[in-house]
């Protein structure tokens, strides 16, 4: 770009940015309390929309003036909703608060806000750094992390461009339009950005392709399908700062020499369809998408298409087919999208983080990046940590960090005093790891020598109840179900790995049934075509590698050592610990299967029982008095039903 | 299957032709054309298929193959109050199967089933994206996390009292008006 056009995008642009500083400084100056809450889908879930609304009451109620700003999520999922409250007034640092329900937000309102008092009860940590309250960096969770992708999530309003622009946003793109496009690619190669899709190809590497064949259209696509049934970073990151990923496609496009683009969003996703629609078009209103971008000679218009749910189209070539409305079903490559994509166009194709990681990266340089992470993955990886942990969330920290760290030290390791078990890492296509993987360094290297795969990074924790045969059947019925069925040892062979993993978890396997699913598993991963296929039965060969005792307690024991398959297992109440007197469990029990017969001992039917748990979990802990055991066949006693009274 | 479209679903029906003008007949449009009639109908009756077919004119069988191949497009209309139950991994692990099951059980039907007073129906999904709040349940546009079997019941009841007393109100709207 020449110099004159240069000097015409600075102008237009500096005049966004005066425009978004005043109304950050108007905001920020203003004399009053500020209140931040988290809006997420997560924090909606917790309540975050009571909270507010309490919020708006009590301020009315108690005739005090302050500001609300609904923010995007900061991912701390354990303690949603999350509001932060800014009361200068007080002499308190900003404030973090967890949990804060209608009733707190009351609470707060009244004692906070209006009495000056913050309720240290209450206190999670302060925003900043100072000699009241501890600092929220001062805690693992915060301070191991690395924010890149989410520095600005949970800090901004998603749905003003305005509070994107005033935090520094947009102007990576800016910088970007006043270099070449080999420049950028050039800057984006040395950074060694892989691709946060799964597979971790060099992005630099794709967008050189693709900006190399001569074609005169090319589009850009972002993969927001987000298929994992357990991983939801791309959805946060969406609802949190929507203009970063939009800022790094456009930068894409630039770059690679695209007008159009595309991000395909899951369909489970309707707030992240909304919110990253209202991004796009406030993006257009002012210019920095449409026709000549900031006065430039580039053109973008991008455009959201919902995905319909089937895990497989975030497959690159079966999304393609979707977006083209034909059934999504992979096809072979070559030719890849950068060659022939969606209709025969070169297109690009790259996940949510991915995009978000290069205005970082250009922003900062590519050897800033490269100082995070590993020396073959540069940057950060953002895991949703779930299942059986303490501070589950999303967490973003630098490649190489290990498991350990990561779940024990930043989230707090297993609740419940419970032991650890394994951790499952990317989904129906990732594995099962056992504790001895604790210390492994996390990269894609290290994740795919194990047998494991980076995947969407989706991490599920599993304690000591958790079921390893049983976490292969579930992943099993999932594939089994996605498989698009084009290929016969996908579509069939998953569906024999599922049945026999069926009998397993129903007690009724066989000797030879842990060499019949190798085998199986080993023929499916070679006789399928694309990446679900393959890695299909990597749960089922990771967990019998690190789990093969279970497997095996299932076939010749007939019994499930964590207790979970219900058909293997039966309760009972230990009579000596039960109080006999509070009926908890007859009242919790849905089928009714709980009686009481003499001297006010309580007995399970096991005809009736449905195996749900209910009882363990209300019987009261001093007691404590229901048992689990497998096989069911060890059920101590069990008690004569009482005489069926007549109704009359 | 009862086929016949009841009053409003006719009137949604024309509501969808009329929408279709503002879709050029694109293949490409097929798979919004089809949210969009699903958010009107709340599902594809044949009779919206072939609505859609004529417009894009392709085959009625092409859009069914295409309709069925993902798990958003319902062939049967869904309760009043669709239940959505989170089978996701996290939700799988903390026990969302047995939420499912307490649903099935209070109801009386399975999932992708409705009542026969078509006010629930159940349908099982696949991560809702709130997986630090497992297990998780969506009842009409609400996510409800932290789910107990316990929580069942109370949801459940919470629907029936709120429809008792928009009924009262009705009763007593009428008797006045
Ligand atoms: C079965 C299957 C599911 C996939 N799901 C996703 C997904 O949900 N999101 C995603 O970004 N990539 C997914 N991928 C990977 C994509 O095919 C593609 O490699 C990726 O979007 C490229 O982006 P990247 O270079 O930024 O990683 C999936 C691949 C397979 C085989
Ligand atoms: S491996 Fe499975 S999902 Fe992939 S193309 Fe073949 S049948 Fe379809
Ligand atoms: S496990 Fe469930 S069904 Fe069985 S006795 Fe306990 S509460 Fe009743
Ligand atoms: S609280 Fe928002 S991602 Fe969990
Ligand atoms: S697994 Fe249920 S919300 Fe993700």
């Amino acid at each position: 770009m020449n110099p004159a056009g240069n000097e015409k995008i600075d102008q237009r642009f500096n005049a966004i940015y005066k425009e978004a500083e005043k109304r950050r400084n108007e905001f920020r100056d203003a004399p009053v309390p500020k209140i931040h809450i988290g809006m997420a889908t997560c924090g909606i879930a917790s309540g975050a929309l009571e909270t507010k609304k309490a919020f708006e009451e009590a301020l009315d109620e108690y005739n005090i003036e302050a500001r609300i700003h609904t923010v995007g999520c900061l991912g701390h999922c354990y303690a949603e909703p999350v509001v932060v409250i800014d009361h200068p007034d007080s002499g308190f640092p900003p404030i973090f608060y967890h949990e804060v329900n209608a009733g707190k937000a009351k609470m707060l309102t009244k004692l906070f806000l209006k009495e000056g008092d913050p309720r240290f009860e209450h206190v999670y940590g302060a925003m900043e750094e100072n000699d009241l309250i501890p600092w929220v960096m001062e805690f693992a969770r915060f301070n191991r992390e690395k924010r890149v992708v989410m520095e600005k999530c949970g800090y901004i309003d998603p749905e003003d461009i305005y509070d994107y622009i005033a935090a520094g946003g947009y102007s990576t793109l800016v910088k970007a339009l006043k270099l070449s496009p080999d420049e950028i690619i050039k800057e984006v190669q040395n950074s060694g950005l892989r691709g946060r899709g799964g597979a971790g190809f060099p992005t630099g590497r794709k967008w050189e392709l693709a900006k190399n064949t001569g074609e005169q259209e090319k589009i850009v696509i972002c993969n927001a399908d987000e298929g994992d049934p357990g991983a939801y970073m791309d959805r946060t990151i969406l609802e949190s700062n929507p203009h970063q990923v939009i800022e790094g496609m456009a930068i894409c496009a630039y770059a690679v020499g695209a007008k159009k683009a595309i991000i395909y969003v899951r369909a489970e996703y309707p707030l992240a369809v909304t919110i990253v629609t209202k991004a796009i078009r406030q993006a257009r209103e002012l210019g920095l998408l449409g026709e000549s971008v900031l006065g430039s000679s580039f053109d973008l218009e991008i455009d959201v298409f919902r995905g319909s749910g089937a895990f497989v189209c975030g497959e690159e070539t079966a999304l393609i087919r979707s977006i083209e409305g034909y059934r999504g079903m992979p096809r072979h490559r070559p030719p890849y999208p950068v060659q022939k994509g969606l209709w025969n166009k070169p297109t690009v194709i790259n996940n949510v983080k991915t995009l978000a990681s290069v205005p970082p990266i250009l922003d900062h340089g590519a050897d800033w990046y490269r100082e995070i992470g590993t020396q073959n993955t540069p940057g950060t990886a953002i895991f949703s940590v779930v299942g059986n942990v303490v501070h589950a969330g999303l967490v973003e920290i630098p490649m190489g960090v290990s498991l350990r760290t990561l779940i024990f030290d930043i989230c707090g390791g297993i609740p419940n005093n419970k032991k650890f078990k394994a951790v499952q890492i990317g989904g129906p296509s990732g594995g099962c790891l056992n504790e001895d993987f604790l210390d492994t360094p996390i990269d894609f290297d290290s994740l795919t020598e194990a047998g494991a795969m980076m995947g969407s990074g989706g991490m599920v924790v599993m304690d000591e109840d958790t079921c390893m045969v049983e976490v292969s059947r579930y992943f099993l019925d999932f594939t089994q179900n996605e498989s698009c069925g084009k290929c016969t040892f996908c579509r069939i062979g998953t569906y024999h790995l599922l049945k026999i993993l069926e009998r397993l978890t129903r007690g009724e396997g066989e000797d030879g049934d842990i060499e019949l699913l190798e085998t199986l598993s080993k023929d499916i991963k070679a006789g399928s075509l694309c990446g679900l296929g393959k890695t299909a039965p990597n749960p089922v060969l990771t967990s019998i590698k690190y789990f093969r005792e279970e497997y095996e307690a299932h076939i010749y024991e007939k019994r499930c050592p964590a207790l979970m398959c219900r058909p293997m297992i039966a309760f009972y109440f230990d009579l000596d610990l039960c109080a006999r007197g509070c009926d908890a469990c007859a009242t919790a029990c849905p089928v009714e299967a709980v009686f009481t017969t003499s001297n006010r001992k309580k007995g399970v039917d096991q005809e009736l029982c449905v195996k749900c748990g209910e009882c363990m979990v209300v019987c009261p802990p001093e007691y404590d008095a229901v048992r689990k055991v497998s096989p069911p066949h060890l059920v101590p006693h069990i008690e004569k039903p009482p005489e069926k009274k007549k109704e009359d | 299957m009862n086929d016949e479209l009841t009053p409003e679903e006719k009137e949604a029906l024309k509501d969808v032709a009329s929408k279709l003008g503002s879709f050029e007949k694109q293949r490409g449009n097929l798979i919004p054309i089809l949210q969009m009639v699903q958010e009107k109908l709340s599902y594809l009756p044949t009779q919206a298929i072939k609505v859609v077919s004529e417009h894009l004119e392709i085959f009625e069988s092409e859009v069914y193959g295409v309709a069925t191949f993902y798990n958003q497009f319902r062939f049967h209309p869904p309760g009043k109050h669709p239940i959505k139950v989170c089978l996701g991994t996290a939700c799988h692990v903390r026990g969302g199967g047995i939420i499912l099951e307490n649903f099935e059980r209070k109801l009386g039907i399975h999932y992708g089933q409705t009542t026969p007073d078509r006010e629930f129906s159940i349908e099982k999904v696949a991560c809702v994206g709130c997986c630090a709040l497992a297990p998780v349940a969506i009842i009409d546009e609400t996510v409800h996390g932290h789910m107990a079997p316990s929580k069942v019941e109370g949801l459940l009841m919470r629907i029936e009292i709120e429809k008792e007393m928009e009924e009262r109100a009705r009763i007593k709207d009428e008797s006045c008006g």
